[in-house]
C-alpha cells in the first residue's frame, strides 16, 4: 500500500511539474528546442516511473511507530530552529543546544548530554575557526 | 612514454608538503569514515567537500584531499564487517562471510592486515588500469557531439540504479527527480526562470553540495534516530585483534586470488553505474566457483576475505576511468566526486585531460601516494581504527550532522541553504524507506543541466530535427546500450541482489 501512495504522489508532482513547465514564460531569443521541451520529457519520464510503482509494488517498507515519527519530526524541528536562528544567536551557543537535544535524544544521559553538546560546539569553534580560519556565525556575544 | 612523463609531472605537483599533508589526513579521516557502520565513502566524501571548499582549497589539493578520503573509506570498511560482522558500507558486506568467522577464530588481526594487502593490491592495480585506460577513452571522447553526449547520459542513468536497486521504476523515478531538480533555476540560453515560484534565493538552482550533504548526511542522522540503537551492539564489545602482519605463506596462498579478482574488480567499476558493490559480489562469487573445493568459504577461509576487499577497491578505482574521461561516474562516490570537480570549475570529460593535465595527473599520482600511505596506516596502526568503534553513534551521528551544518553554512553563509538541506534530509529518509536508490538523484542534479544543454544543442544544430539523437552509429550504440542496461536489470538484478542479501543473511549479517 505504501508504495502505491508513494506513486499517486510521484504522479501527482509529474503534472504538477508538467503545469508548471507549461507556463513557463518564453523568451524572444529561443532556441529550435526552447525552456519546455526538456522538463516535459523529464515530467513524462516521473509519470511512466510512478505509474509503473502503482502496478508493481514492493513489498511494504517497514515504518517506524508513531513515537519513532514524533521524535524524527522534533528532530527536524530543532535542526530548522537551528538554522533560523543561527545567524541571531551565534555558532557556539546554537551548536551546543542543537548538539545536545541530538545527543539526549540517541540515548545518553540528559546532564552527559550537555557536556557532549558544549564540548562538541567548542571543539568544532575551535579546530574550524580558530585553527583553520573558516567563518562561523557571529552572535551578541562575539561568538 | 607520453603517458609517463606526464605521470611524473603529477607526482610533482602531489608530492609538495600541503599535498602530502592533506593526502595523509584524507586517508586517516576516510578510513575512520569508513570504518564507522553506516557512514561509507559517499557520506565521508559529501561531509567533508563543503569543509574543503569553506577551507579555500585550491583544485588539485582539494581533489587529492578528498578522493584520499574516498580510497581511505574503501579501506575502512572492511574493518567493521570484520570485528563486528557489521559492514561499515554496502561494498563490505561480503567481506563479513569470512573475515567475521576469522575474527570469532581469533584471527582478526590477521584478516585485517590481510585485507589492507588485499585492498592495496585492488587499489593499486586500478590506478594502473586508470593511467592505461582512460587516456585511450578519451580517444573516444574526442568523437562525441552533442548527440552523442546525450546519449551517454541516457545510458548512464539506464544502467546506474540496475544493480544498486531491484526495482527499476524507482530507479527511473529517482533520476527523473534529480534531474528535474536541476531544472530549477534561471535557463542557460534563454534566461528565463523556471520553477522558481519567484524565490530569489532558487534562481541560482539548487546547489548540489546542499542536495548531497543533505540526501546522505542527514538522512543518515535520522535514520539513527528512528532506530535509536544504530550500532548499540558494538558499545562495550571487546575487540581482539591477535596477530597482526600475515605471514608470507598466508599472502603466496591469497595472492592468485587477489589479482585475479582486482581485474574483475576493475571491470566492474568501468562499466557505468555498476560501482563497487557489484565489483566486491561478483569477485566473490567468482572466487568461491573457482577455489573452494573443500567448501571452507563463508567458515574464514582468508581467500574469501581477499577477493571482495581487492574486488571493491579495483571498482573503486575503476569507477574513475568513465568520470574522468567522460565525465560520468561509475559509482555513487565518483558522483559525489564529480560535485567537487564542477564546483571548482572543472569539467570532467575529454577536454579535461589537454586543457587541465595537471589536475588530472596530480590526481592519479596523489591515488599512488594515498594508496601506498593507507598501505602504511592499515597494517602497524588498525588498532587506532578499530578503537574509532568504540564511540558510540550517539555521541558520533550529532558531531555528524553539526560538521555537515558548518560545512554548507561555511560556504554560503545562508540559513535558506540550510533549511534547503534539512528538506533534503527529510527526502532522503523517506526515500531510504521507500528503497528508492539516492544516487540517480545526485547525479540527475549534477548532469540534469549538461544533458538538456546537449540535447538542445543537438537538435538546434540540426535545425529542429529530433531525429539527429539516433543520428550517428556511435549514438545508436549509446542508445542500444542504454536501452539492455536499462531491461537487463529486470531479469538479473533481482537475482544479483538476492544472492548478495542471502549470502550475508546465511551469514547472520546484523545489518538492518
Amino acid at each position: 500500500m505504501s508504495d502505491r501512495i508513494f506513486g499517486a504522489i510521484g504522479l501527482l508532482l509529474a503534472l504538477g511539474y508538467a503545469f508548471a513547465a507549461l507556463y513557463i514564460e518564453e523568451s524572444f531569443l529561443s532556441d529550435a528546442v526552447g525552456p519546455k521541451a526538456f522538463p516535459l520529457i523529464i515530467a513524462a519520464v516521473l509519470a511512466c516511473s510512478s505509474l509503473a510503482i502503482i502496478l508493481r509494488p514492493d513489498p511494504e517498507p517497514m515504518w517506524p511507530g508513531l513515537p519513532r515519527l514524533l521524535e524524527i519530526l522534533f528532530a527536524v524541528l530543532v535542526m530548522v530552529l537551528y538554522a533560523t536562528l543561527l545567524p541571531e544567536i551565534g555558532f557556539v551557543i546554537a551548536t551546543a543546544v542543537a548538539a545536545a537535544y541530538l545527543t539526549w535524544r540517541l540515548g545518553t544521559a540528559p546532564l552527559w548530554s550537555l557536556v557532549v553538546g558544549i564540548s562538541t560546539s567548542v571543539g568544532i569553534y575551535i579546530v574550524f575557526h580558530l585553527i583553520l580560519g573558516l567563518s562561523l556565525a557571529r552572535g551578541p556575544l562575539g561568538f | 612514454m607520453e603517458t609517463l612523463s606526464s605521470l611524473a609531472d603529477g607526482f610533482a605537483i602531489a608530492m609538495t608538503w600541503q599535498n602530502l599533508l592533506l593526502a595523509a589526513l584524507g586517508c586517516f579521516l576516510g578510513t575512520i569514515m569508513g570504518a564507522l557502520p553506516g557512514l561509507g565513502p559517499s557520506n565521508g566524501v559529501a561531509i567533508l567537500i563543503p569543509l574543503a571548499f569553506s577551507l579555500g582549497l585550491d583544485a588539485t589539493p582539494a581533489l587529492i584531499l578528498l578522493t584520499s578520503v574516498y580510497y581511505g573509506a574503501m579501506y575502512g570498511g572492511r574493518i567493521s564487517s570484520i570485528l563486528l560482522n557489521i559492514p561499515g558500507d554496502e561494498p563490505a558486506m561480503m567481506t563479513c562471510l569470512d573475515g567475521y568467522p576469522m575474527a570469532q577464530q581469533g584471527r582478526a588481526g590477521e584478516a585485517l592486515s590481510l585485507s589492507g594487502v588485499a585492498s592495496f593490491i585492488g587499489a593499486f592495480l586500478a590506478t594502473w588500469g586508470l593511467i592505461l585506460l582512460a587516456p585511450q577513452l578519451v580517444k573516444i571522447a574526442l568523437l562525441f557531439g552533442p548527440a552523442e553526449y546525450f546519449a551517454l547520459f541516457t545510458l548512464a542513468f539506464a544502467t546506474l540504479g540496475g544493480v544498486s536497486s531491484t526495482n527499476q521504476a524507482k530507479s527511473a523515478f529517482a533520476a527523473a527527480l534529480g534531474i528535474g531538480l536541476a531544472t530549477i533555476g534561471v535557463d542557460t540560453q534563454t534566461g528565463v526562470p523556471r520553477f522558481t515560484f519567484g524565490e530569489v534565493h532558487l534562481y541560482d538552482g539548487i546547489d548540489f553540495l546542499v542536495a548531497i550533504v543533505g540526501l546522505f548526511a542527514l538522512s543518515e542522522v535520522f535514520i539513527f534516530l528512528e532506530h535509536r540503537h544504530g550500532s548499540a551492539d558494538a558499545e562495550g564489545k571487546k575487540i581482539e585483534i591477535g596477530r597482526i602482519t600475515p605471514s608470507w605463506s598466508l599472502l603466496k596462498y591469497c595472492m592468485p586470488t587477489m589479482l585475479r579478482t582486482s581485474c574483475l574488480g576493475f571491470l566492474a567499476g568501468v562499466l557505468p553505474g555498476a560501482g563497487a558493490s557489484l565489483g566486491s559480489f561478483i569477485s566473490y562469487s567468482m572466487e568461491k566457483k573457482l577455489v573452494d573445493k573443500d567448501g571452507t568459504f563463508g567458515k574464514g577461509d582468508p581467500r574469501g576475505v581477499a577477493a571482495p576487499e581487492a574486488g571493491n577497491n579495483a571498482a573503486a578505482g575503476g569507477a574513475l576511468v568513465p568520470m574522468l574521461a567522460l565525465g560520468v561516474p561509475g559509482s555513487g562516490t565518483t558522483a559525489v566526486l564529480l560535485a567537487v570537480l564542477l564546483s571548482l570549475n572543472i569539467t570532467p570529460g575529454p577536454l579535461l585531460f589537454t586543457q587541465n593535465p595537471d589536475v588530472v595527473w596530480g590526481l592519479i599520482a596523489a591515488l599512488f601516494i594515498a594508496n601506498f600511505m593507507l598501505l602504511a596506516m592499515n597494517i602497524p596502526m588498525v588498532g587506532i581504527f578499530t578503537r574509532v568503534l568504540l564511540v558510540p553513534p550517539r555521541i558520533l551521528m550529532p558531531i555528524v550532522a553539526m560538521v555537515s551544518f558548518v560545512g554548507i553554512y561555511g560556504i554560503s553563509g545562508s540559513s535558506f541553504d540550510l533549511q534547503v538541506m534539512i528538506g533534503f534530509g527529510v527526502m532522503g529518509w523517506v526515500l531510504r524507506k521507500f528503497d528508492v536508490p539516492l544516487v540517480p538523484i545526485i547525479l540527475g542534479t549534477l548532469l540534469g543541466n549538461a544533458m538538456e544543454n546537449n540535447l538542445r544543442r543537438a537538435v538546434t544544430i540540426d535545425n529542429g530535427n529530433w531525429w539527429t539523437l539516433v543520428d550517428s552509429p556511435l549514438a545508436l550504440g549509446l542508445w542500444t546500450l542504454a536501452i539492455v542496461g536499462f531491461i537487463l536489470p529486470l531479469f538479473f538484478g533481482k537475482i544479483v541482489k538476492a544472492g548478495m542479501t542471502r549470502k550475508a543473511d546465511a551469514e547472520g549479517s546484523t545489518r538492518d
